[in-house]
């Protein structure tokens, strides 16, 4: 076995029992991203020399009697962290060369119990995309091929598609990620791998390059659902600099992948069935339950009547944050600064942003002034917030009758490069099941369950109560197991 | 009567509203922790999250909140123990984030009222129609530099009240007792310094004109006016203007403008069309605000004595109501009439404060802050005067030597021998002499020339120098005298 190969779970266990060291892992990897990055291009930014170092430290640690709870792994981290003395971009060239003085507090969490930081992971710009073309830094690859097109380049999903890339390639245990419509869940299905969206409020905030703040929400990506809820223990947690987090402890999410699903209630939403899906996916649904009855749970057949708004609302909402969180790339303090002779206040404005800015994020800054103007506020972003209510209440209703809610993680296997390329709103559908979550603050996680006629990796999504990412991994990991994922893609073999 | 100015198609109405910012007085910003002295160097009280970078998030100071509800309070307002805070989006150099968060639909602080009374003595009540927190930019320097403009960002992030007032202002003498009255209150409360020209305290303030009997006309905005005086100059400035724009059968835009201080005019700043659409929206970055009815009434119930009512115990105490007004006027005046007062003649104190105190003030060109004699050694000097040591004329001439030596009152009259002689022998013996040097006098005197009574005593009094106690001699030259 390649050291790459484990686990985050394997390895902690090996790095434990003495059976190879932090360092070596870590040499492990970089060789990894060295060989494959330039054709995946899933990290920014590689911090060789930093992750030796730290994982020098780690195993004196550990040898010290110190380790703590990751102590040694090797993680990538998405590019809209921010870490303390290294680039951090936000997949814009908006922001390239801008180094933070400060560290944001999930990365602060993982550094606290003992993670090493292989470098800075790819995404759409702004984290706004769902197939990592959007970023200045160019696209990432997915590692996964059609069989019977196997030089067709597929997109790797987004926004975290450098996490979810670089996982999936074994160039990290585990990676950060960020949703806010389904970016952690739609790439993490894409690329056959586990990632969870907390509960809102459950990760701080603090640090994270805002897109969308009621929305925006950290999580981790990984190749288990046990690596999962290991990373999000350590990730989760009150931080007293982001007044939207939650002062709740955080419980032992590891110990919920082994609690068994028996008597629990599964809610499908009739509304998930939608026109047209692709029967392989409606096929892969109804195995994931069957999965879970054999299991001993019980299906309750749920109405979640006003998700067919969500995206709509979603792609309100969301815009309407951004172009508000995005005013402060200016060119005056930090970041990208385009002047001219003779040039004002306007025209250094004028000439940073949309030169600093690409024409997804440029849209989307459009879209949401537009929804909160005088005048358009009320039929826009005021209705939208009141449609956010309603699938709120949806759910809070369902709660009443059932313990979690699965469906599927994405209505389709990951597409082709120059696929979906023509009309935004089509690109936009990849979120269809992801966003009602984001909408509802509810935590999500999304299990690779099996592989379409392609070969391609399909996820199953578990949505679970406000607070309950305990349910999540349980009924998580019960699919894990029925499903027995062990395809990789073909690059691994 | 209604204050009217007169125009060439007769009088006319003012209406007048005011909307104060106020910057609250704490030791950190609104929403992080950096701290908001003045006139610190540019730049050196800044957090990451004053200056906008990516991924820093506000957090609501707890004292800064306090403060909004403690002159809610003071200004005998609703406190809404639910508000929300939220986004006024516009691109400026000097506002970090590109936008402000400020309350827009849920303020703190809802409808209120204070009374101003004016020079006449009538009394007016002026409506409160909100006050609401919000942050304060940074500051563009355009003066530094030939091509540049700088930025100072110190303010960025401090903590503003903005407090609406209703547009029941009459006149330039009730918008400037209103803006008096309402820093006053906050002086007192401890919430806002009011120094105006350090820009703690500015004034926007709202005026149209109308015919009497008629509803409101289109009215301006006059920005950021900084003085008490200023804004009674703005008012009727920005009065006679849109008189003359009616009365030339133009129609007054709705607009705001500037006070040119140096032409007393008022100055087109930008029209409602140039008008900034915020796009307003609630901050998704904090949550509302909700306070507990417990913290409010444990702020309440530990709220300082406020001027109206500090005012109205002076004149319980027997002072004037022009000496409980003055002395009421400043909260550190107040305090140090408290401190000379405690334990003594309210009346006598009054007089001492007003009048000798404020004399030396005045000539010394000093401040209540800066005393040039404490409260307590003029308490002392009052303890002087109250037990007889020595007499009201001599404790003046005492009070210019505290003020020379800064000594306290008691050290001079021993050094200087200036106690008051009260025993009756020495004052006969003076009193004798005085007789016997004016023996025609006596004899005018004793044939009914009644008035030089005043003559002998005074007589006596400067033999002794001045320290005969004034009733005892009194009394022994009419015993001597008969």
């Amino acid at each position: 076995m390649r050291l790459t190969d484990h686990t985050l779970r394997s390895a902690l266990d090996a790095l434990e029992a003495g059976e190879t060291t932090s360092v070596a892992l870590t040499e492990a990897f970089l060789e990894g991203i060295a060989a494959l990055n330039a054709r995946l291009n899933a990290f920014i930014t590689v911090t060789a020399d930093q992750a030796l170092e730290a994982a020098k430290a780690s195993d004196a640690r550990r040898a010290a009697g110190k380790a703590g709870p990751l102590e040694g792994a090797p993680l990538a981290i998405k590019d809209l962290f921010c870490t303390a003395g290294t680039q951090t971009t936000a997949g814009s060239a908006i922001l390239r060369g801008f180094a933070p003085p400060y560290e944001s507090t999930v990365t602060k969490n993982l550094l606290r119990d003992g993670a090493v930081f292989l470098g800075k992971v790819n995404l759409d710009e702004f984290a706004m995309g769902s197939s990592n073309k959007t970023s200045a830094y160019g696209p990432v690859e997915n590692p996964w091929s059609r069989a019977n097109d196997p030089d067709t380049r597929l997109v790797p999903g987004g926004s975290s598609g450098g996490s979810a890339a670089a996982v999936a390639a074994h160039l990290a245990l585990g990676a950060t990620a960020t949703d806010t419509g389904g970016s952690i869940r739609q790439p993490a299905a894409f690329c056959g791998i586990t990632g969870i969206k907390p509960t809102y409020g459950r990760c701080s905030r603090f640090g994270i390059v805002a897109f969308a703040s009621s929305l925006d929400q950290a999580g981790p990506v990984a190749r288990t659902v046990e690596d999962c809820a290991i990373l999000l223990t350590s990730m989760a947690g009150f931080d007293p600099r982001d007044a939207t987090s939650a002062d709740l402890p955080v419980p032992d999410f590891a110990a919920a992948c082994a609690r068994p699903v028996k008597g629990l209630r599964i809610g499908v939403p009739k509304e998930y069935r939608l026109d047209g899906m692709a029967p392989e996916i409606e096929a892969l649904w109804r195995q994931g339950l069957d999965w879970l009855v054999q299991q001993g749970a019980t299906l309750v057949d749920i109405s979640l009547p006003h998700t067919k708004y969500a995206l709509p609302t979603y792609y309100v909402v969301a815009p309407a944050e951004a172009s508000s969180n995005l005013a402060r790339y200016d060119g005056v303090r930090f970041g990208l600064r385009e002047t001219a002779p003779g040039s004002d206040l306007r025209d250094l404005y004028e000439r940073t942003r949309a030169k600093g800015f690409g024409a997804e994020v440029r849209r989307r800054i459009m879209i949401g002034t537009y929804v909160l103007s005088a005048g358009y506020y009320d039929a826009y972003y005021l209705k939208a917030q009141k449609v956010r209510a309603l699938i709120r209440r949806d759910f809070e209703q369902a709660w009443g009758k059932v313990d979690a809610i699965v469906t599927p993680a994405t209505p389709s296997a990951a597409f082709g490069m120059d696929e979906k390329q023509d009309d935004p709103v089509t690109m936009y559908l990849n979120d269809v099941f992801t966003v009602t979550a984001n909408l509802a603050g509810l935590p999500g996680i999304a299990v690779p369950a099996g592989l379409d006629v392609q070969g391609l990796p399909l996820g199953l999504q578990v949505i679970g109560k406000p607070w309950d990412e305990e349910t999540c991994f349980s009924v998580g990991a019960a699919i894990e197991r029925a499903a027995g994922f062990a395809a990789q893609p073909r690059m691994l073999a | 009567m209604t204050y009217t100015i007169d125009g060439s198609t007769g009088p006319w109405e003012l209406v007048i509203g005011l909307e104060v910012h106020a910057q609250v007085i704490s030791q950190s910003k609104l929403f992080s922790g950096a701290a908001t002295e003045f006139g610190a160097e540019p730049n050196s009280q800044v957090s990451f999250i004053d200056a906008g970078f990516p991924g820093m998030l506000p957090v609501i100071n707890r004292e800064c909140v306090a403060q909004a509800v403690r002159t809610g309070l003071g200004l005998n307002a609703q406190i809404n123990l639910w508000s929300r805070f939220d986004r006024k989006n516009y691109f400026y150099a000097d506002l970090p984030q590109g936008y402000q968060i400020s309350q827009f639909a849920d303020p703190i602080v809802g409808k209120g009222e204070i009374e101003i009374e004016l020079a006449d003595g009538t009394k007016k009540t002026i409506g409160i129609t909100r006050l609401h927190l919000e942050q304060d930019a940074g500051k563009s320097l355009h003066d530094q530099h030939a091509t540049k403009s700088f930025i100072d960002l110190n303010r960025s992030g401090v903590a503003l009240m903005e407090i609406v007032s209703e547009p029941d202002m009459r006149s330039p003498e009730e918008a400037g007792a209103y803006l008096t009255k309402l820093r006053q209150i906050l002086r007192y409360l401890g919430t806002c310094d009011g120094n105006m020209d350090e820009g703690s305290m500015r004034a926007d303030v709202n005026v149209s004109v109308r015919k009497a009997g008629e509803g409101y006309r289109t009215r301006c905005e006059v920005k950021n006016v900084n003085s008490v005086k200023f804004v009674m100059q703005a008012v009727e400035a920005e009065a006679r203007r849109q008189i003359e724009v009616w009365e030339s059968g133009g129609t007054v835009e709705q607009e705001t403008r500037l006070f040119d201080t140096q032409r007393g005019v008022t100055r087109s700043m930008r029209s409602k069309e140039d008008a900034h659409d915020y796009r307003y929206f609630p901050e998704p970055d904090l949550p509302p605000l909700v306070l507990a009815q417990d913290w409010v009434e444990s702020l309440k119930a530990s709220l300082p004595e406020l001027p109206d009512v500090r005012r109205a115990r002076y004149v319980a105490m027997g002072l004037t109501p022009y000496d409980a007004h003055v002395l009421t006027l400043e909260k550190e005046t107040a305090a140090f009439y408290e401190t000379v007062a405690k334990g003594r003649d309210a009346k006598l104190a009054a007089n001492w404060v007003t009048g000798d105190f404020f004399a030396a003030l005045n000539r010394l060109k000093r401040d209540i802050a800066d005393p040039p004699v404490t409260a307590e050694n003029l308490g002392a000097l009052l303890d002087l005067i109250a037990d007889n040591t020595i007499s009201g004329k001599i404790a003046k001439d005492v009070f210019e030597i505290m003020i020379e030596t800064g000594k306290a009152p008691g050290a001079i009259v021993e050094e200087r021998g200036l106690k008051q002689v009260t025993d009756t022998g020495a004052i006969e013996a003076a009193v004798a002499e005085v007789l016997a040097k004016n023996a025609d006098k006596v004899a005018e005197y004793r044939s009914g020339k009644d008035k030089l009574f005043g003559f002998f005593v005074g007589q006596t009094m400067k033999a002794m120098q001045g320290k005969g106690n004034p009733a005892l001699v009194n009394e022994v030259v009419k015993k001597l005298l008969a």
